[in-house]
């Protein structure tokens, strides 16, 4: 199985490849990909430097494109897939059908991997893509249980990535708007989720910290109290009287324990989440699913989850928990 | 001027089926033009089965609306594709797809579709794709106003493609995420395999408000909808000027016959009418919530 790494800017592809990534993905600055945050992402310049990079040393990088553009702006998606090829990408990652088919009119020798954000969960799902834009993989979205993903990989007309760590969005990519309802700006359209520049925390008197997301109350915390990152799916929220996390703990997805089931079940490629995060984090992420899955190879049977590798991905974990999410029941 | 026609979407809630079927025993005598028919939440409802449902269309054809089936909007099992497949080679309707799967299915079979609003067509080139699969009927994703539209339409123009069938959701609650994880299982505290159907209980989806009170959001199973009604009523006339050929009204648990009504009268109305939801702001390119002066109706 291959092991597609995060690159939220150059030195963060650097670390990914010497930490042992096979592939690294990354965006350029603008919105063309689905974490266009403020000082993340890539320049022209950059991402030439970075695909050099990783050439020298016999890996790959794919270009993230995964954004849904108007019939204003597709102009901007297209010259966008016309770098990713002129600069020599090894794919670009894209869930939108008149990004892919320019694509696979236009350039057709590059390789184009349909986006997480393409809600494809199904074999005729992959069936369309694959014979619409000839995809050579396709990224699941992240709510299908391992049993569901082992069916899914027998079906497939292309090889499955499917997610390993990271952030958990629980909703079907592609298909959430609750960042727009509150903000007006989306991660269909605009690349991204709940952005820093509608964030506003208040300190109170007590200690107490609340944080808005334009002006809608996320959550309330204690003094003490770890406080995450507002997006809407992670807030706290009155149902029936109760205040609780009503739709998700703020938590990661780490499904290292179900490397061997996944390898067996003939996943092409395991995906790490993070462009936001920083260099250290997807080195110390890039370099224990590397040593797992290496020990995985030179001997499947004897593998056994290492409680050193779990310990250090908890560490990067949000709010320092893990979860094996949609993949195990009884998450649903 | 061509009178728009009035849809009934598809019941995104779970009722019981004695009242799942009188509802659409009387909506069969509405000013509707179009009925969307089945589940398009979560496959464990089933009050109406598959079969009840082909029944259901094949029975409302009668009262000469044009009856569509929809798909579920996010289908992982086996199972549900299984439904799939019966509702588009048993049901004698076009299908609503709400997902890829839906389309590929159509397509492969050369029938026509509708194409819902969790389907992700956000320009010109896309719509026109799906065309050629066959899709005949286009309601866009709840993020798409009126600018966005516009531009749409405009570049179809210009590359002389012809427009789809255009259905606007002009009134109730926006869908606004699905998951696999069931939200109304996971407030009651029960696990979503022995969920025992308890969203039955909510006719109207389960109200979700911040920590100040405010009422935000409804919990609808695996689907998140806005707390807010929308209605677009007061926008008719750029609904006109758009060339919007449907209104969609999604079902809502009381006063539906009093809203179609209305609609009724706003869609041969030559004036904007007042409102009687809330101010749908993805429609005016804002975000979607708004504070909103709201006053029920019937």
């Amino acid at each position: 199985m291959q092991l597609v790494c995060p690159a939220g800017n150059l030195p963060a592809l650097q670390a990914a490849i010497d930490a042992g990534a096979d592939a690294v993905y990354a965006g350029f600055r603008d919105q063309t990909n689905a974490r266009a945050f403020p000082g993340l992402n890539f320049s022209d310049a950059e991402l030439r430097a970075g695909i050099a990079y990783a050439h020298q040393r016999g890996r790959q990088v794919y270009l993230a494109l995964n954004t849904y553009p108007d019939s204003a702006r597709l102009q901007q998606w297209y010259t966008a897939v016309d770098k990713a090829a002129e600069f020599g990408c090894d794919a670009i990652i894209a869930a939108e059908m008149a990004v892919l088919d320019y694509a696979t009119r236009r350039h057709p020798s590059l390789k184009r991997h349909l986006s997480v954000q393409g809600s494809a969960t199904t074999a005729p799902a992959l069936r369309y893509a694959h014979e619409r834009f000839g995809i050579s993989r396709a990224v699941l979205p992240r709510v299908l249980s391992i049993q569901q993903v082992e069916r899914l990989c027998e079906g497939s007309p292309v090889p499955i990535e499917v997610f390993a760590f990271g952030s958990l969005c629980i909703m079907v990519e592609g298909r959430c708007q609750l960042s727009s309802y509150v903000t007006g700006a989306s991660p269909n359209r605009h690349g991204v989720c709940s952005p820093a520049s509608f964030v506003r925390w208040e300190e109170h008197d007590d200690g107490r910290r609340s944080v808005r997301l334009n002006q809608v109350l996320m959550d309330k915390f204690e003094p003490a109290e770890p406080a995450g990152y507002p997006t809407v799916c992670k807030g706290r929220f009155d149902v029936g009287g109760e205040i609780f996390h009503a739709l998700e703990e703020p938590t990661s997805l780490n499904t290292l324990e179900l490397l061997p089931r996944l390898a067996q079940a003939g996943v092409a490629a395991l995906k790490i989440e993070g462009r936001q995060r920083g260099v250290a984090y997807v080195a110390s992420v890039t370099r224990t699913w590397r040593e797992a899955l290496d020990r995985h190879a030179a001997a499947p049977a004897a593998w056994k989850l290492q409680p050193q590798w779990q310990s250090s991905l908890s560490r990067h974990a949000e709010g320092h928990q893990t979860t094996l999410g949609p993949y195990h029941r009884s998450w649903h | 001027m061509t009178m728009m026609k009035l849809s009934l979407g598809p019941l995104q809630y779970f009722w019981p089926r004695e009242r799942t079927l009188a509802f659409y025993h009387e909506a069969a005598g509405w000013p509707l033009d179009i009925i969307y028919l089945g589940e398009t939440v979560c496959s464990k409802r089933r009050e109406l089965g598959t079969r009840d449902w082909i029944a259901l269309a094949a029975e409302l054809v009668e009262s000469g609306k044009q009856i569509v089936l929809s798909s579920l909007a996010l289908i992982e099992a086996e199972s549900e594709l299984g439904v799939l497949q019966r509702l588009i080679d048993e049901g004698g309707c076009w299908i609503e797809a709400n997902d890829l799967s839906a389309v590929q299915l159509c397509r492969e079979r050369g029938m026509p579709f509708v194409a819902g609003p969790t389907l992700n067509i956000y320009n010109h080139h896309a719509l026109a794709m799906l065309m050629d699969d066959g899709l005949r009927r286009w309601v866009p994703g709840v993020e798409q106003g009126y600018t966005l539209l516009r531009e749409l339409r405009d570049a179809m123009q210009a590359e002389e493609q012809p427009m789809p069938e255009l259905e606007v959701i002009a009134f109730g609650r926006l869908p606004l995420a699905y998951s696999a994880r069931c939200f109304t299982a996971r407030a009651l505290d029960v696990a979503k395999d022995q969920c025992d159907f308890r969203c039955i209980e909510y006719p109207d989806g389960m109200p979700l408000a911040t920590r100040e009170g405010r009422p935000f959001l409804r919990i609808n199973g695996i689907q998140i909808q806005g707390e807010e009604v929308t209605d677009l009523g007061p926008e008719i006339l750029q609904l006109r000027e758009l060339g919007v050929d449907v209104l969609r009204l999604y079902p809502q648990a009381e006063g539906m016959a009093d809203i179609v009504d209305h609609y009724h009268l706003v869609r041969r109305s030559p004036v904007a009418p007042p409102r009687i939801g809330a101010r749908n702001g993805y429609w005016h390119g804002e975000p979607g919530m708004r504070p909103v002066e709201a006053v029920s109706i019937g």
